[in-house]
Parts: structure tokens; sequence; C-alpha cells
């Protein structure tokens, strides 16, 4: 899942001061379920929007709505009629959410409402964790299926790396060691010999390196 | 309510279970409380999203109260102890929004806890009192015996 938060509403002020209508749009995937931008924060962020442009006398009107996806054309489709009646829209889907919605309206300015912040799993009520990089290489299958590269503070592929205290991370002492982890994990399933084996440098062309990434899939192509 | 003074309006969401049986105790005990607030009644405060608040004070109410069981004594368990966390997220957007976050506020009494509560909602008027109306409805939205104080 994408995890997101919510930008301060002094930001978004600023953000849309230029706009009298705005469309604040949410995404009911990703965003809904790390409670950033479903249609409940829609209508939080939206009321406070509204109460802090009436305290700082700034002519703003809101309109809400949240579709089923903002990365997804089919969905998109369904909030034309009210981005072409806002002045701009206020996306608070992901990242690629809001890109989404910027290409395929291409003369309405659209802001982003949410910083996007990393992939992760809910942890517990409240609590959400970082678990991969989308470094485009997994690595999993060597590590027990916990990554080195997420967890780990210092990214690395052959720890541990020797400041670990107990099971904690000395980079920030609340975090676990991965490589505590890691080993643990192999232990458990008898799969310590894993730890021998040196890992060479990852090669890092499948990540942000060079430029962004495109997958295509030949045999579903139409 | 006088002619001449600010009468703050304030939204109370009792619980079903404790302060809107106390509220209705209050009425069978004749004590009195300021006829400020507009009590409505919840099932539990952990039903109270946070945009009810948000919704309310938008709205044009001057203040909001919460009124839950005591801590430990919820109905539903820990219905309560949700609505505390919620109302103080609601309290930290206040202050970004520009708003005073004493504007809301949660109390907790019992079912049997008449005089208290009347002393919350008292406590309640004066705070919104001295704060004055809300931000929202300074200006033309106010009446005229308002503007007049």
């Amino acid at each position: 899942m994408i995890v997101a938060e919510r930008k301060s509403i002094p930001d978004l002020l600023d953000i849309l001061r230029e706009h009298q209508k705005v469309l604040v749009l949410g995404c009911g995937t990703c965003v809904t379920v790390c409670l950033a931008g479903g249609e409940r924060e829609v209508s939080i962020i939206a009321s406070a929007l509204r109460i802090a442009a009436r305290i700082n006398d700034i002519p703003l009107e809101l309109e809400e709505l949240t579709i089923e996806r903002q990365c997804d054309n089919v969905f998109i489709e369904q909030a034309a009629e009210a981005i072409a009646r806002n002045d701009a829209v206020l996306s608070l889907g992901c990242g690629a959410g809001v890109q989404a919605i910027a290409e395929r309206f291409g003369q309405k300015p659209v802001y982003a409402g949410l910083d996007t912040v990393f992939l992760g799993i809910l942890e517990e009520r409240g609590i959400w964790t970082e678990k991969c990089a989308a470094c485009g290489s997994c690595v999993l299958h060597e590590f027990g299926g916990i990554c080195p590269i997420t967890r780990c503070a210092k990214h690395l592929l052959n720890g541990p790396c020797g400041g670990s205290r107990e099971d904690r991370c000395e980079v920030q002492s609340d975090r676990e060691c991965a490589w505590q982890l890691i080993y643990q994990r192999l232990k458990d399933v008898n799969q310590l010999d894993r730890l021998k084996k040196i890992v060479p440098p990852k090669n890092w062309n499948s990540s942000l390196s060079g430029g962004y990434r495109k997958l295509i899939r030949e045999d579903h192509r139409i | 309510m006088t002619a001449d003074k600010f009468e703050p309006k304030i939204l109370a969401f009792c619980c079903h279970y404790c302060a809107y049986a106390s509220a209705d105790l209050l009425g069978s005990m004749r004590i009195q409380y300021p006829p400020n607030v507009r009590i409505i009644r919840t099932p539990c405060t952990g039903r109270l999203e946070v945009n009810f608040f948000l919704k309310a004070l938008e709205k044009g109410a001057d203040g909001v109260l919460v009124a839950g069981c005591l801590e430990g004594g919820c109905h539903f368990v820990d219905g309560n102890l949700f609505a505390k966390r919620r109302v103080d997220y609601i309290r930290s957007l206040m202050v970004e929004i520009g708003m005073e976050a004493d504007r809301l506020r949660m109390v907790n009494v019992s079912a049997s806890m008449a005089r208290p509560l009347s002393e919350h909602i008292v406590n309640m008027v004066e705070t919104i009192s001295r704060l004055g109306p809300s931000p929202l409805r300074r200006g033309s939205e106010l009446t005229q015996a308002e503007k007049s104080t």
C-alpha cells in the first residue's frame, strides 16, 4: 500500500491562493486505507480549509468528491464533470494519482494535498511502516523475506553493521535492527547458510538511476 | 438570553449512557444550566467522527462540548477513549487552522453526575464567552444584539 500524510492547512491555503473554486478530490484506494485521502479525509480537509479561508478572509469555494482510484483512467472519468466546473483540483491521491489527474486534464491546475511517503503496511491501528523501496530488483528471497534495502538504516546487503544494541538499530533506537530480524528469520526457517554467501553490490539500474521506469507487457497489449 | 450580550452557541454531543442521562437527571433535580447548549444524543462518544466537530464549527457553533462516560466506564468499553484522541486531534487541527482550541472540549461524567455536568456546561459557557463569537460569525453573521456587545 502507498502511504501518505496530509500537508498542513496553512501550506494548502498557500498552494490554493490563486483559486476561488477548487475540487478536493479523494481516492478510494491506498490513501483511504492509510487515512490520508479517502472520503472522510476529503470532508475533514475541506471543512478545515473552509474555516481557515473564512478566518483569513480568503474567498474559497470547495467541492468534495472521492473516486475509486485516481491512478486509473476508468475511474478518473467519473470526476470529469466536477473537475470541469472548478478552477483547480486539490488531489488527495498519492503522487501517481495527482499526476494521472494532471495528465488527463491538461488545462486544469492540479495540486497535491498529500505528501506521499512510502510503500508500507498497517503495523497496528494508526501505525504504518515502510516495507518496500520499489528498487526494481527484489532481494527478499535471499534474506528470509525481510528487506535490508528498506529496513536497514544503512541499506546493507552484507550485514549486520555491528552497531546494533540487542535488537535495536543504532541509527534510530525505536526501530528493530533489520539484520537481527533477518538472522532470526533465517534461523527459524533453517536457512542460516544463506548468510555465508557474500552478496555482490546491487545493480541499481532497475531503480531510479535511469529516469522513470516503465513496464510493458506485450501479452496484454491490444 | 439578554438582548445586549453575546450568548455563545454551544453544541453538546452527549453519550446516551452517561451525559445524556445526566442531563435528564439535571431536569429531574430541577438544577438549571445555561440555555446556550444544544444537546445531541449519541449512542457513544466513540461514534463521533472527527469531521462532526469541524462541521459544527464550520456551521457557526461558537463551541463544541463532547460529554462521555468516565474513563474506564464506557458502556462500549473504550469508545470514550477513542473520542478523547479524536478531540485531541481536532484541537491540534484547530490551532493549525487559526481557531482557539478551547472551543472544543471533552468532559467525562457518569449518569449520576448531574451537578458536575452542569458545572462543566457553565465552565464551557464562561470559556466561550471569554473567547467571544466564533471567528466565522464575527462581522456580518452576528445578530444585532451580539454586535452591540
